[in-house]
């Protein structure tokens, strides 16, 4: 072969490679959510109660520490562990025990769920739990919301708004 | 293990030596998949520092510019966009089938493991580079990448708050975000540059560079596939909604399907498995090694052509130690030589013409030492039938390696024999003619045999073949282990054409 046919050849070995690595640099097409589903994503980071109740130091145990750390309150640094109940057109979906971060226990708990749902009307409930007590819950809400194929409805919490369905 | 290699290496061969013929050995990009991964890097990083003059860093304007540099000039800046993405993707291409190949040949244990070894990170930084790059166009591919990632890398449990809490609705993104990924789109890359730096560190005359024609034609078809068929958006990033049929960049995010299918875990335990398992082949057996080639300080007057010639940096000149009238004297890092003789080859001292006692060279290798070698010539001339005897001078690794046939003088590589055995060999009578066969062209197993071989046969590199050899009963090739035929065929060839020289020689 001479040069130029095998330079042309060269091209064309290459060129194919490369219309290939193109082709599949967006082919086959992959999905996130099935067809015709939305999506259901709970997602917080809230931190529960303290273990235990905070108490005032005694005159003696303030007397004891150094002068610069001297606090009335005494506060146990763990924190409690969520209890979050997700019910979904009054079926549970969720039931989970959040327990807080951090060595010590003393970080907010946190969840991050996503949940393929059928993109149709649906009720959800949720309920959680942030402090010591062992039954009933804090913070409730309801909402009923039609979903559309594609959308993603949020379920966030903060402290000061309680629920917030998106 | 050894099956899986033979396997993959009938494989490349398969593919390879067709291309071989098709565009020639040296240009068979098979042959240059390092080179082409660094020319294509050079490609990503011209491209990338384009672009970035167009882009703006902002949650909101991102994909606008982006938009903008596709639609509005993109006969420059898009097709830059397009060079970016294609190149990138290539770069991919080219490190997984040079790991590949890479391991079907062998080329991974011994003195090679800390290539292979620099290359894990290498490859986990090419893939961090350009998975960051996918979510700075901040399209809905982008923001599927977005979620993704940020859910994997939850699953580390290293941050504070799920950092996939940022990609859940617009209100949760910020541009600084934004910034932080443009810094890592460019911290990444480099570091990727400094380590692919140290990737070839060990290795002696590196190819960082494809041949011209080469790197011509594969700049060229870039730009054909960039004008014909231009990397584009996937419409914007919409937090509202999730993105469901998305266009996946299949070589950067093959796994990202998986996470969502299986489990994030999943994913996490694929990427620590391979990387601790490939990471650990070198040692999965570890490689035997022959002792290390020797220095004979009484025949080495420090010349540096076996440091010169070494593919291996394994041969160090260092100040006399004999008190020799030579300013310098050859020493070997034994940790570093894998045997292979290139430097006895290379050794103008290494000719068994010399009538001592004792056949010394300036350096040997203790296993197959020169002397042995001109017995073992001796033997072999013995045992030569047909009216023509050819004695074959093959590389245990090419097809020589494959056929193990009597009138065959075994050597680790071609590059181990010495110019004057084969003057000593055709002078002496011991043959009627020498084949000397090799790897194959494109895929020399030392990198450097066969090129050294050449120019010693050509009398451009040190030791000459001397003039007085005739060239027409010396014949060469290269040729895999799987082209046994090629060898019978050429040797078939040498018997029909070069006719007898005479009688057989005698004993040393």
């Amino acid at each position: 072969m001479t040069l130029v046919a095998r330079t042309l050849a060269l091209f064309l070995l290459v060129l194919a490679l490369t219309a290939g690595v193109a082709a599949l640099s967006d082919w086959p097409r992959a999905r996130l959510l099935p067809e015709g589903a939305a999506a259901l994503t709970v997602t917080f980071t809230h931190s529960g109660a303290r273990v235990a109740e905070c108490r005032r130091l005694t005159q003696a145990e303030m007397a004891r520490l150094p002068p610069n750390m001297r606090r009335p309150d005494a506060c146990p640094r763990g924190r409690v562990a969520l209890w979050l109940e997700l019910d979904l057109d009054g079926a549970p979906l969720l039931r989970e025990s959040l327990p807080p971060t951090g060595l010590s226990g003393d970080g907010p708990s946190q969840i991050y769920r996503r949940i393929a749902l059928p993109a149709r009307e649906h009720v959800i409930a949720v309920r959680l739990r942030d402090s010591r007590r062992s039954e009933g819950f804090d913070h409730t809400a309801e909402h009923r919301v039609a979903l559309s194929p594609g959308q993603n409805l949020v379920v966030d919490f903060r402290a000061s708004t309680g629920f917030i369905i998106r | 293990m050894g099956g899986l290699r033979r396997l993959l290496a009938r494989c490349f061969d398969a593919v390879e030596r067709p291309i071989d013929r098709l565009v020639g050995p040296s240009l068979n990009p098979f042959a240059h998949l390092g080179a082409l991964g660094f020319f294509h890097f050079w490609i990503v990083a011209v491209s990338g520092i384009y672009l970035f003059i167009f882009f703006d860093t902002g949650i909101e304007r991102a994909y606008e510019s982006v938009e903008y540099l596709t639609l509005a000039h993109w006969y420059h800046a898009g097709v830059m966009r397009s060079l970016h993405r294609y190149a990138s993707d290539l770069m991919v291409v080219f490190a997984l089938t040079h790991l590949l190949r890479e391991f079907a040949r062998d080329r991974y244990r011994g003195t090679r493991w800390f290539s292979w070894f620099t290359g894990m990170p290498v490859l986990w930084l090419l893939f961090i580079s350009g998975i960051t790059g996918y979510w700075l166009v901040w399209d809905a591919l982008a923001q599927y990448v977005a979620i993704i990632s940020s859910e994997l890398l939850d699953r580390l449990g290293i941050f504070g708050e799920p950092i996939a809490r940022n990609f859940v609705s617009t209100g949760t993104l910020t541009s600084r975000f934004f910034t932080l990924l443009v810094f890592l789109h460019v911290a990444v890359p480099l570091f990727l540059l400094f380590l692919m730096w140290v990737h070839i560190l060990r290795i002696s005359r590196p190819k960082v560079n494809p041949p011209r024609a080469l790197a011509g034609t594969s700049l060229g078809a870039l730009l054909v596939v960039s004008l014909f068929r231009p990397a584009l958006s996937q419409g914007p990033a919409n937090l509202a909604r999730l993105p469901a049929d998305i266009g996946l960049d299949w070589f950067y995010l093959p796994l990202y399907p998986l996470a969502d299918a299986v489990s994030h875990d999943a994913v996490w335990g694929i990427l620590v498995v391979a990387t601790v398992v490939i990471g650990a082949m070198p040692w999965l057996p570890p490689l035997r090694r022959a002792p290390a080639a020797v220095v004979d300080l009484a025949h080495c007057n420090g010349c540096a052509r076996c440091a010169e010639d070494c593919p291996y940096e394994a041969i160090r000149l260092v100040p006399r130690t004999d008190g020799l009238p030579f300013p310098t004297e050859a020493k070997v890092n034994p940790s570093l030589c894998v045997s292979c003789g290139i430097c006895v080859g290379s050794c103008p001292s290494s000719t068994p013409f010399r009538r001592t006692e004792e056949l010394h060279t300036g350096i040997d290798l203790p296993e197959l030492s020169l002397r042995s070698l001109r017995e073992r010539a001796h033997a072999i001339s013995a045992g030569l039938e047909g009216p023509t005897r050819i004695m074959v001078l093959g590389c245990e690794r090419g097809a020589a390696g494959a056929r193990k046939s009597t009138d065959t003088l075994m050597v680790p590589c071609v590059g181990m024999i010495p110019p004057p055995l084969i003057d000593y060999i055709l002078s002496r009578d011991l043959a009627d003619a020498v084949l000397l066969a090799g790897c194959a062209e494109s895929d020399c197993y030392h990198r450097l045999g066969i090129d050294w071989t050449r120019q010693r046969i050509a009398r451009e590199r040190d030791p000459y073949l001397r003039s007085r050899v005739p060239r027409d009963r010396l014949r060469t090739l290269w040729a895999s282990r799987f082209e046994r035929g090629r060898l019978e065929a050429a040797l078939d060839a040498a018997r029909r054409e070069i006719p007898p020289l005479g009688q057989k020689g005698g004993a040393p």
